[in-house]
């Protein structure tokens, strides 16, 4: 429905290639696609707003990353901001020291409440706490049915006095609870309360009643993730009207962007705790920021894959190969050693699919053979090492043997010495300053993936730059281009 | 945008092949007129429908009792709160519209739009610029197949209610349920929800406020199409006018439960046309409601959407999108807790309501 953020920022990206530094401008560009994909995830204008603007300054700030492109690093920048702002504070549900702790849950109606009472409830049990949860939904017909029936499910007993439906006082029942609880022992008492709205004040007024009555040790505030721009008010709304100590973020199964996280944890300042994830009893889990961020994002590819470049990526090595390449001295050996390099960066196909504008190619990257490389690393194995550096002593005979000793054929060895060859002159053209030509190639592919112009890689050379970009886009061709056993020049994309 | 609903009632169960066709002659007749005046008058003054009956066959007039009935008025009153905190600044528009869920597209086509009308008309005062949005909104938001679908006479209607978890559906079918006992109808409710703790007996609740008829799983867990095809079957043998089938919310990315939509569906239609399924929508949501509804429509023939929980701090900015992009059009709002509050969904009240003058609540 909505163009991925990652295909959009492949536009960005290749105007962007090849620049040292960020410019106003350039970060302008980024962000501005920033802005529309975190609106589109539901994040609230106002911490949109507050956002871009801190990324912006860190970003104009910042030194340039070696290994990523500028572009990549504003992704970069806003990942680390997300994953600040949603897991900053970090904590676990703090109990009380005089138990029973008191947990009450608050939020919009339909937020779902009363079905994490339950999840929360097993999750307590299971740790040995002897969880109680009181019926204070006395609003929605039959939500006191609910909950025993849930509390049956999961074997934890249910305080209940009131049948609900707009009978009884939620204030006397969760006072009532309270003295019940430390009169049997148990440890945790989980308060559900009926669903309001923020602009309901008499219904903010009875929350609050309850809470001074129950003075719990966190109050819950359950918010549905495809909450939409309202998310602010919402937020601010409770935080004012009860006091929210921490966050739970429910139907997160669903395929919401859910930037309603974002803008909830902004207003309150509360961590979120936990995540909803369907509607089994076990679908409850910690909350993890990253992974949220990269939901928000909806570029959590292009996210990791700026990561694990950074990580896997040797500078020195790429600086080796480098000189080697312009010295025309590429030998197999070195091929053998990009494509490991790549390899550790994880599957051929995870890495091809993490660039922008590869979307669209789906179909035949699916297609493409992960054995490919396993083969051609088995037939570089099976070279003396004369060979791997000379390609040239290669005869007939030698082929033969290398076919037998990696357990292909002779076509397939023929092959792969091509494409070597071929590589190995792009690589000699790339140094030299030129551009490559290669069949199949794609455009988007390589505007994303960071590449840069040929001049400005010599005048890195020169400086001694230990710029990991050209050596790695360099790489990212050869390996493409050793990918495609069968067929340079067929014109598809990566020559499948 | 109609205040009335006619229902069409046969004294005797089985009718003349003859007149049922007459019926569904005069039906289009009626759909198609979008204006509630329109409709006011065809009300008061039944004369055609009674004349288009008497021609086949005058003499099966007294076997068929065609009675029109009114249904009681509903309003979305101060449902809706205004966009506008201050005088409305053009340049801000946008960012307005923004906040109320209109998302990034919609509130840049809608602020071009009134700044290219402003200009062509001249208009640069906040009271002209209200005016001016407020007719622009309404027109877009207008369609002409916005009534609930309950006057083909294909008795009884059978209305399917889907949506997410937690958007409403049971209070929907509630109220839905009262109003239409108001006017005399003979309703019957059915608990497909068969997967969510206690949601039979809430709607049982409703069932009983509103004295409606319900139908409910045998045991725990039954198959929710079975429920659903049991309430067609009460509804056909108790002569109802109505049925409506709750259904149990899901996420639209469950494949499964969403196929199961599909299978409910097929129930219901053994033994009578469906004349609704009404897409319940919170309208707290965000952008995900576009995909809540695309996913519901391909699977569910989606033929309506209820926008609930407007009373509160959101504006349901999203509905215009739904209308713009999905081609479905809103036909219901919910505006509260209360067994009374909702209504249909008129495009003037609320447009109205939104460029309202503020009145902090």
């Amino acid at each position: 429905m909505f163009g991925n953020l990652s295909d959009r920022l492949s536009d960005t990206f290749k105007n962007l290639r090849g620049k040292g530094r960020l410019s106003a401008a350039d970060i302008d560009g980024t962000l501005r696609d920033i802005r529309r994909a975190l609106l589109e995830a539901d994040v609230s204008l106002e911490v949109v707003k507050e956002f871009t603007g801190k990324i912006r300054e860190r970003a104009l700030g910042d030194e340039v990353s070696k290994a990523l492109n500028p572009a990549q690093q504003v992704v970069q920048i806003v990942n680390d901001e997300l994953k600040a702002i949603l897991g900053g504070e970090a904590r676990k549900l703090s109990f009380s020291k005089n138990p029973p702790t008191v947990i009450m849950l608050a939020g919009l109606q339909g937020s779902g409440k009363t079905t994490l009472a339950g999840k929360l409830a097993k999750w307590l049990k299971e740790q040995n706490h002897t969880p109680l949860l009181v019926a204070a939904d006395l609003q929605r017909p039959n939500a006191v049915t609910q909950l025993q029936v849930l509390g049956e499910k999961v074997g934890v007993p249910v305080f209940a006095p009131e049948a609900g439906n707009g009978v009884g006082n939620p204030v006397k029942v969760s006072k009532d609870a309270i003295a019940f609880a430390k009169k049997s022992q148990y440890s945790v008492v989980i308060v559900d309360t009926a669903g309001r709205l923020g602009v309901d004040e008499e219904m903010m007024q009875q929350a609050r009643d309850i809470r001074n009555a129950v003075e719990p040790d966190e109050i819950l505030f359950v918010v549905d993730s495809m909450l939409g721009q309202d998310a602010v008010n919402v937020a601010k709304a409770f935080h004012e009207g009860v006091g929210v100590s921490g966050v739970v973020l429910t139907k997160l199964d669903g395929d919401s962007r859910g930037g309603a996280a974002l803008s909830v944890a902004t207003i309150t300042g509360a961590p979120i705790l936990f995540s909803s994830t369907g509607e089994g009893l076990d679908a409850f889990e910690p909350f993890y920021p990253d992974r949220m961020a990269s939901r928000i994002l909806d570029m959590g590819d292009i996210v990791s894959l700026i990561e694990k470049a950074q990580q896997s990526f040797d500078e020195e090595e790429s600086k080796r190969l480098a000189e080697k390449m312009a010295k025309d001295q590429f030998t197999l050996q070195d091929f053998l050693e990009q494509m490991q390099q790549i390899k550790k960066m994880g599957s051929m196909k995870g890495i091809l699919g993490m660039l922008p504008g590869v979307g669209q190619m789906k179909k035949q990257l699916e297609e493409f053979d992960e054995k490919e490389i396993t083969r051609t690393e088995a037939i570089i194995y099976s070279m003396t090492p004369l060979e791997r550096t000379q390609p040239k002593v290669l005869n007939g005979a030698r082929r033969m043997r290398i076919a037998r000793g990696s357990g292909t054929s002779v076509t397939e060895v023929n092959q792969l010495i091509a494409r070597f060859e071929q590589a190995a002159k792009m690589m000699k053209t790339v140094a030299k300053g030129g551009m490559p030509n290669i069949p199949g190639a794609n455009p988007a592919l390589m505007g994303g993936g960071g590449f840069s112009g040929g001049k400005k890689k010599i005048d890195q050379k020169k400086k001694g730059s230990k710029s990991g970009n050209p050596a790695k886009r360099a790489a990212e061709n050869a390996g493409l281009d050793f990918g495609s056993e069968k067929s340079s020049g067929s014109g598809s994309a990566f020559g499948l | 945008m109609f205040k009335f609903l006619k229902r069409l009632r046969r004294d005797k169960p089985i009718e003349t092949p003859e007149v049922i066709q007459e019926v569904l002659v005069a039906e289009p007749v009626v759909e198609v007129i979008p204006e509630p005046i329109a409709q006011e008058t065809r009300v008061e003054a039944p004369k055609p429908e009674v004349q288009k009956v008497e021609k086949p066959k005058p003499v099966e007039k007294p076997a068929v009792a065609v009675q029109e009935v009114e249904l009681p008025k509903r309003s979305l009153g101060d449902g809706v709160r205004s966009l506008f905190s201050s005088a409305i600044e053009l340049d801000d528009l946008e960012d307005i519209l923004i906040r109320a869920d209109f998302g990034v597209d919609a509130a840049l086509e809608i602020s071009d739009e009134l700044k290219r009308a402003a200009n062509k008309a001249g208009a640069s005062s906040d009271a002209e610029l209200r005016l001016l949005l407020k007719d622009l909104l309404t027109k877009k938001l207008t369609r002409s197949d916005a009534a609930l679908n309950l006057s083909d006479g294909k008795l009884p209607y059978v209305i399917l209610v889907v949506g997410v978890n937690g958007a409403g559906k049971t209070t929907t079918i509630g109220k839905l349920s009262r109003w239409l006992r108001d006017g005399d109808w003979n309703v019957v409710l059915g608990a497909a929800d068969t997967f969510r703790a206690a949601a039979v007996e809430q709607l049982a609740t409703w069932a009983s406020r509103a004295d409606a008829k319900l139908v409910g799983p045998e045991k725990e867990g039954q198959d929710p199409a079975s429920v659903a095809y049991q309430t067609v079957e009460l509804a056909l043998s108790t002569d109802a006018d109505i049925a409506i089938i709750d259904t149990a919310g899901r996420l639209q990315n469950k494949k499964d439960l969403m196929d199961e939509l599909g299978k409910i569906r097929r129930a219901v239609e053994k033994q009578a046309s469906i004349a609704e399924v009404l897409l319940v929508i919170d309208s707290t949501m965000g952008q995900n409601a576009l995909a809540q509804a695309k996913a519901f429509a391909e699977v569910a023939d989606v033929t309506g959407i209820v926008m609930t929980k407007l009373d509160g701090t959101a504006k349901g900015g999203i509905l215009y999108s739904l209308q713009e992009q999905l081609d479905l059009p809103v036909k219901l709002v919910g505006v509260g807790e209360g067994i009374n509050d909702f209504a249909f969904f008129s495009p003037e009240e609320f447009a109205k309501g939104l460029v309202a003058y503020k009145q902090e609540r």
